[in-house]
C-alpha cells in the first residue's frame, strides 16, 4: 500500500523536476479487494495494489499530460519530461486560463483520515468477506436458490499538488456488497454501500434478495404500454445517474449537448423533483476535494423542478464569465468534463406501501438493467427491468411479471412524480460516486417491449 | 524491452518455484502497457495523453478454489508477498467452496509472438499526428457549417507486452500493437443534437496495426461528408415507427453480433459466474447442438487467428493457443467460447478465449473476433430486393436484457428504402427484437467484398471491471419484419 508520506514525496519530486510554466501532479493510489461469488460459491477472489501518477504541464496555453504507475525517480523524471514534450509541440488550447490556485484553509487538509475513511474497511480481510458471502449463500441454499454477487472493499489515497501552491492529500475507504438470488423462474436483488465495511449488513442483503426472489417466481407476461410505476431507489438512482452524466456537467452544457443548455432558470421537471450534489455530506461518499485539488462545493442542480446550475472544473469555469470551479474535476485522463458524483434527490413524505396502495394498475420495479441513452438532449433512455418486477392492481401487489423494456425520457418521468418516499438509499454511480435516491411513484412510464423471463 | 522480459522470466520462475509446494496450480503474468491518445476539437488540441503501466498478477488454484493477487511493484520481495496473498485468498475462497475447479489439459509451450505492423505508431512524430487530425477536423467543420458545434478528430495507439508462466511449464511472451483514428461531428439544433462519426463511432482502435491504419482510414476524404450529414440529420424526419425490413450496415452489425452472439456464447456467463453483474445467457448447455439460433444464412465464428483483429493473438492468458471456433453453423448453435475450467465441465478442451485486462485482473472469457461469415449478396442487390425498409448505419446506442434475448439498438443515421431504392435520410433510427427470432429473420448477408473486420475496444465485463479489445467482422445483412422507431 502506498503511504501518505510516499504520495507527498512523489508530488513534491515531480513538481521539482518540472520546467513548465505551470505543473500539476495527481497521485491516485489504492488497495482493493473483491470477492465474487455465483451459484452459491466463491469463484473469483482478487487483491490489487496500485498507484498512478498524472503529470499535467502547461506552457502558456499548451497543455500536456503523461501518466505512469512506476514511481522510481527515473520513471518520474521521464514522465514529467514526456508531459512537457507533448505540451510544447501543441497548438494553443485557446480557452485554457490556468490551473487552479490554492484556497484559504488548504493547509489543514493534509490529513490521512476524514469522514470518508473507516479503519474497519482498511483492515477487512479475505476471510471476513468470505464469511459475509457465506451467510448469503447459506440462506439462498436453504431456500433452494442460487446467489451471485460481489463483496468489494478498498482504501484509496489521493494527492494533488500544483506549482501555484495547491498541495492536498486525503484517504477514503469504500465497501460494497451486492446479491442477486436466482430461483427457477425469477430473481431478487439487494445491495449495501458504505465507507465502513463494518456497517455492511449481509443478513439484511440476503433476506431482501431472497424474499424478492421468492416473490418473483412464476411471473406472467403483461403487455407493453403506459403504466403507473413505483420505482424503488435503485431504479431512481439509475435514472439520476444518467441525468447527471448526460446533462449536468459544464462541458455538455457549454457545447449544447445538454438538456440544461439554454434552460437555466426554467422548469424541466415537476415541482416534486429537487436534486443537488454535495461531495462533503457524510450521508454520501464524501471526499474533501476534486482531482484538481479544488474543495468540493454543494451545488443545487434542479430545485423544485427548475434547473439551477451545472458543475464546473477549472477549465470549463474559465470558459464562462464569472464562473469558478465547483470542485467537480474528474481524474486528468478522463475527457468527459466535470460531473456530479455525489448526488442527492430530495426525499418526500410517503412510504413505499402508501405508493403501492395509491396505484390502481401499475408496475413495481426493483431496478433497471443495461440502461443506455438514445437521445441525450431529450434525456431519452432505454433499458430493462431486472430482479423483481411486480404488477400492482387496486392498491395491492398482485404478483410478479416478466421483465419489460422501457424507453422513456428521464425529465418527462420526473415531471410526472406523484409521490416520493421518506427514506433514501445510497446507490453506486459508475463505481466513481454515489446517488442518494428515494423511491418514487410516477403516473406515466413507457414500456416498449417484453422479454421471455 | 529485452532486459525487462529477462527480469520477468526470472521473477516468474522464482514465484512458481515458491508456489509449487503450496498450491495445485499457479500462473504469473507480467504486463507492460504503453498508450497514447491524441484528440483535437474545434481547431485546438483538446489533449495529448501518454501513459505507461507495468505490474504482475499471480493466480493460484488450491483445493479447487481460486485466489488472485497483483501488484505494480515488480521486485522479488513483492512477488513472493503477492504469491502468499494469492494463496491466503484461495484459502478464503475455499470457505464458500463450490464444485471444485478443475482444468482441462493444455500442452506446455515456450514461445514468443508479436502482432505485425508496418509503421510503429510510437515512432510517428506528434506534430505529424496533429497535422493529420487538425486537417480532418477542419474539414468536418467546413462540411457541417455553423450547426456543428463540436468537431473532433482523434487517434489512439496501444502496445501491450506480456509474459505468461505456469507451474505446468509454459513460458510465453507476446507483444500486441494496436492503432486507429476517427472523426466526429456534433450538430446542435433546438432541442436536438445529432452525431455523425467516421469510420465507426467512438471505436477508434481499429485493430492490430501500426500508423498505416490511420493513413488507410483517409479521415480527410470523409470529413466534409461527416460534418454535412450531422447537420442534415437535424432537419431529417424521425425514423418511422412500425414493422419493416431492416438492412444493417456492418458498422451496426458489430454491436448486433457483440451483444446477441458474442456475450451469450461465453461459457462462464452460461455457468452463472457473471450473474451478479451483467447477467447470464439463454444459450444453456441443453440447447447445444439443438437450438436453431438463426436462419441458414447465419454462420458465426470466434476467430483469434484472423489477421489484424483486436481479438487476435497467438495464446490466451491461460497459455492456450488462439483458435477458430464455429459458434453458429448455418443457423444451428454448436459451440461456446471456453476456458480451461469451463471447458472441463463440458468434457472439452479450452478453445482459448481467456484474457485479462492488464496485470491487475484475473483472466475471464472474452470474445476474440466474433464474425458473421460472408454471404453472396451485394448491398445494391439487397436494397433492390427490398420493397419497404430502413438501412441503418453506425451504432449509437445499445441495450439488451440479462439473458441476452430482448435487445434495442439505435444508430447514428438511416435511410428509408422504398420499392428497391434508397430514399430520404431519417434520424434517431432504432430497432428492437428477440435474439433467436431476429437472427431467424436474416435472409441476406453481404459478400466478401462488403465484409469488414471492425474493432470494439470497449467491451465491459466482470468485477472488478475489465475492458477488453475485441473484433467483429461482418458484411451488411438484411432482417425481415423488424420493429423500428421505438419510443417515438
Amino acid at each position: 500500500m502506498i503511504t501518505r508520506e510516499r504520495v507527498l514525496e512523489v508530488l513534491d519530486k515531480c513538481l521539482r523536476y518540472s520546467q513548465a510554466d505551470q505543473a500539476e501532479v495527481v497521485v491516485l493510489g489504492g488497495d482493493t479487494y473483491l470477492t465474487r461469488y455465483a451459484t452459491n460459491y466463491i469463484h473469483q477472489n482478487t487483491a490489487e495494489s496500485n498507484a498512478h501518477v498524472y503529470v499535467r504541464t502547461v506552457f502558456g496555453k499548451k497543455v500536456g499530460l503523461a501518466t505512469t504507475n512506476a514511481l522510481d525517480d527515473e520513471s518520474l523524471r521521464a514522465t514529467v519530461r514526456l508531459s512537457e514534450d507533448t505540451a510544447r509541440v501543441q497548438p494553443d488550447l485557446a480557452d485554457f486560463v490556468s490551473l487552479p490556485g490554492p484556497e484559504p484553509g488548504d493547509e489543514d487538509d493534509l490529513v490521512a483520515a476524514g469522514p470518508a475513511y473507516a479503519e474497519r474497511t482498511a483492515s477487512f480481510t479475505a476471510d471476513e468477506r468470505a464469511e459475509a458471502v457465506g451467510r448469503i449463500t447459506a440462506l439462498s441454499r436453504r431456500e433452494g436458490f442460487e446467489a451471485a454477487g460481489a463483496f468489494q472493499t478498498g482504501v484509496f489515497m489521493v494527492g494533488v499538488a500544483n506549482s501555484l501552491g495547491v498541495r492536498r492529500y486525503a484517504e477514503t475507504t469504500r465497501a460494497s456488497l451486492t446479491a442477486i438470488v436466482m430461483g427457477p423462474t425469477g430473481s431478487g436483488y439487494a445491495d449495501d454501500l458504505s465507507v465502513d465495511a463494518g456497517a455492511i449488513d449481509p443478513e439484511r442483503v440476503a433476506e431482501v434478495a431472497v424474499k424478492k426472489c421468492r416473490d418473483s417466481q412464476d411471473p406472467v407476461a403483461v403487455e407493453p404500454g403506459e403504466y403507473e410505476v413505483v420505482l424503488e431507489p435503485a431504479a431512481v438512482a439509475d435514472m439520476v445517474t444518467f441525468l447527471g452524466y448526460l446533462g449536468l456537467g459544464a462541458l455538455a452544457f457549454q457545447e449544447g449537448r445538454s438538456f440544461a443548455s439554454g434552460n437555466i432558470g426554467k422548469p424541466v421537471t415537476g415541482e416534486q423533483f429537487t436534486l443537488w450534489d454535495d461531495g462533503t455530506d457524510p450521508a454520501g461518499l464524501p471526499f474533501p476535494f476534486d482531482f484538481e485539488g479544488v474543495r468540493r462545493r454543494k451545488v443545487m442542480l434542479i430545485e423544485d423542478g427548475v434547473v439551477k446550475n451545472v458543475v464546473y472544473d477549472s477549465y470549463t469555469a474559465g470558459r464562462e464569465e464569472g464562473k469558478t470551479s465547483t470542485g467537480h474535476a474528474l481524474p486528468p485522463d478522463l475527457r468527459y468534463g466535470p460531473l456530479p458524483l455525489n448526488m442527492f434527490v430530495k426525499t418526500g413524505d410517503a412510504t413505499l406501501e402508501e405508493m403501492i396502495a395509491s396505484t390502481k394498475r401499475g408496475l413495481l420495479v426493483t431496478r433497471f438493467h443495461y440502461t443506455n441513452p438514445l437521445h441525450p438532449v431529450l434525456t431519452l433512455i432505454t433499458g430493462m427491468t431486472r430482479d423483481g418486477t411486480f404488477l400492482i392492481e387496486n392498491g395491492k401487489v398482485k404478483g410478479p411479471v416478466k421483465n419489460m423494456r422501457f424507453t422513456q425520457g428521464i425529465l418527462p418521468a420526473f415531471a410526472a412524480i406523484e409521490a416520493v418516499s421518506k427514506e433514501a438509499r445510497l446507490c453506486d454511480m459508475f463505481g466513481l460516486g454515489a446517488v442518494s435516491a428515494p423511491a418514487m411513484k410516477i403516473s406515466s412510464f413507457t414500456f416498449t417491449g417484453q422479454t421471455q423471463f | 524491452m529485452r532486459f525487462e522480459h529477462d527480469r520477468w522470466r526470472e521473477l516468474s520462475s522464482r514465484a512458481l518455484d515458491y508456489l509449487r509446494r503450496k498450491v495445485d496450480y499457479a500462473d504469473i503474468r507480467f504486463v507492460s502497457r504503453r498508450g497514447e491518445r491524441v484528440k483535437v476539437k474545434n481547431g485546438t488540441v483538446e489533449g495529448v495523453t501518454t501513459s505507461s503501466e507495468t505490474g504482475f498478477g499471480v493466480r493460484v488454484l488450491r483445493d479447487g478454489a481460486w485466489g488472485f493477487a497483483s501488484s505494480s511493484t515488480p521486485t522479488l520481495e513483492e512477488v513472493l508477498a503477492v504469491a502468499d496473498r494469492a494463496v491466503a485468498i484461495a484459502k478464503a475462497s475455499g470457505m464458500v467452496g463450490g464444485h471444485g475447479a478443475e482444468l482441462s489439459p493444455v500442452e506446455p509451450v515456450e514461445d514468443a509472438w508479436k502482432s505485425p505492423y508496418k509503421e510503429d505508431p510510437f515512432e510517428v512524430k506528434l506534430e505529424d499526428k496533429l497535422e493529420v487530425l487538425l486537417e480532418a477536423e477542419k474539414l468536418v467543420r467546413k462540411g457541417g457549417g455553423p450547426s456543428v458545434r463540436v468537431a473532433e478528430a482523434g487517434t489512439e495507439a496501444r502496445r501491450e507486452e506480456k509474459s505468461f508462466a505456469s507451474t505446468e511449464g509454459s513460458y510465453i511472451e507476446q507483444e500486441i500493437t494496436e492503432c486507429g483514428a476517427g472523426i466526429a461531428a456534433y450538430a446542435v439544433g433546438t432541442g436536438d443534437m445529432q452525431r455523425r462519426t467516421y469510420p465507426n463511432g467512438d471505436r477508434q482502435l481499429s485493430g492490430c496495426y501500426g500508423w498505416e491504419a490511420v493513413k488507410e482510414a483517409k479521415l480527410a476524404d470523409n470529413a466534409e461528408r461527416v460534418g454535412r450529414e450531422a447537420a442534415q440529420l437535424l432537419e431529417a424526419e424521425p425514423c418511422p415507427s412500425g414493422v419493416t425490413d431492416v438492412i444493417l450496415d456492418s458498422t451496426q452489425m458489430v454491436l448486433q453480433i457483440h451483444e446477441s452472439c458474442g456475450h451469450p456464447t461465453e461459457l462462464d456467463r452460461v455457468f452463472g459466474t457473471e450473474a451478479g453483474y451483467a447477467g447470464t445467457s439463454f444459450l444453456t448447455p441443453d440447447k447445444l447442438g439443438k437450438l436453431r439460433y438463426g436462419s441458414e444464412e447465419v454462420t458465426l465464428v470466434a476467430d483469434a487467428t484472423v489477421p489484424h483483429g483486436l481479438g487476435t493473438f497467438k495464446y490466451d492468458d491461460e497459455g492456450v493457443p488462439g483458435q477458430r471456433t464455429v459458434l453458429v453453423d448455418k443457423g444451428l448453435f454448436v459451440n461456446y467460447q471456453t476456458s480451461r475450467e469451463t471447458a472441463a465441465r463440458l468434457g472439452q478442451k479450452s478453445n482459448g478465449t481467456m484474457r485479462a485486462d492488464g496485470w491487475n485482473r484475473p483472466p475471464i472469457i472474452r470474445m476474440t473476433n466474433i464474425n458473421l461469415e460472408p454471404g453472396d449478396w451485394t448491398l445494391d442487390e439487397m436494397i433492390k430486393d427490398t420493397k419497404d425498409g430502413v438501412l441503418m448505419a453506425v451504432n449509437r446506442s445499445w441495450s439488451i436484457d440479462d439473458r441476452r434475448l430482448n435487445f434495442q439498438f439505435g444508430t447514428e443515421i438511416g435511410w428509408e428504402i422504398k420499392d428497391g431504392s434508397l430514399g430520404r435520410m431519417v434520424k434517431n433510427p432504432n430497432y428492437t427484437g428477440i435474439t433467436p427470432e431476429f437472427w431467424a429473420s436474416c435472409d441476406a448477408v453481404g459478400d466478401k467484398r462488403h465484409w469488414k473486420l471492425w474493432g470494439t475496444p470497449n467491451c465491459g465485463k466482470g468485477e472488478p471491471p475489465q475492458t477488453a479489445h475485441v473484433g467483429h467482422g461482418s458484411a451488411p445483412a438484411r432482417f425481415r419484419r423488424v420493429r423500428v422507431g421505438v419510443g417515438r
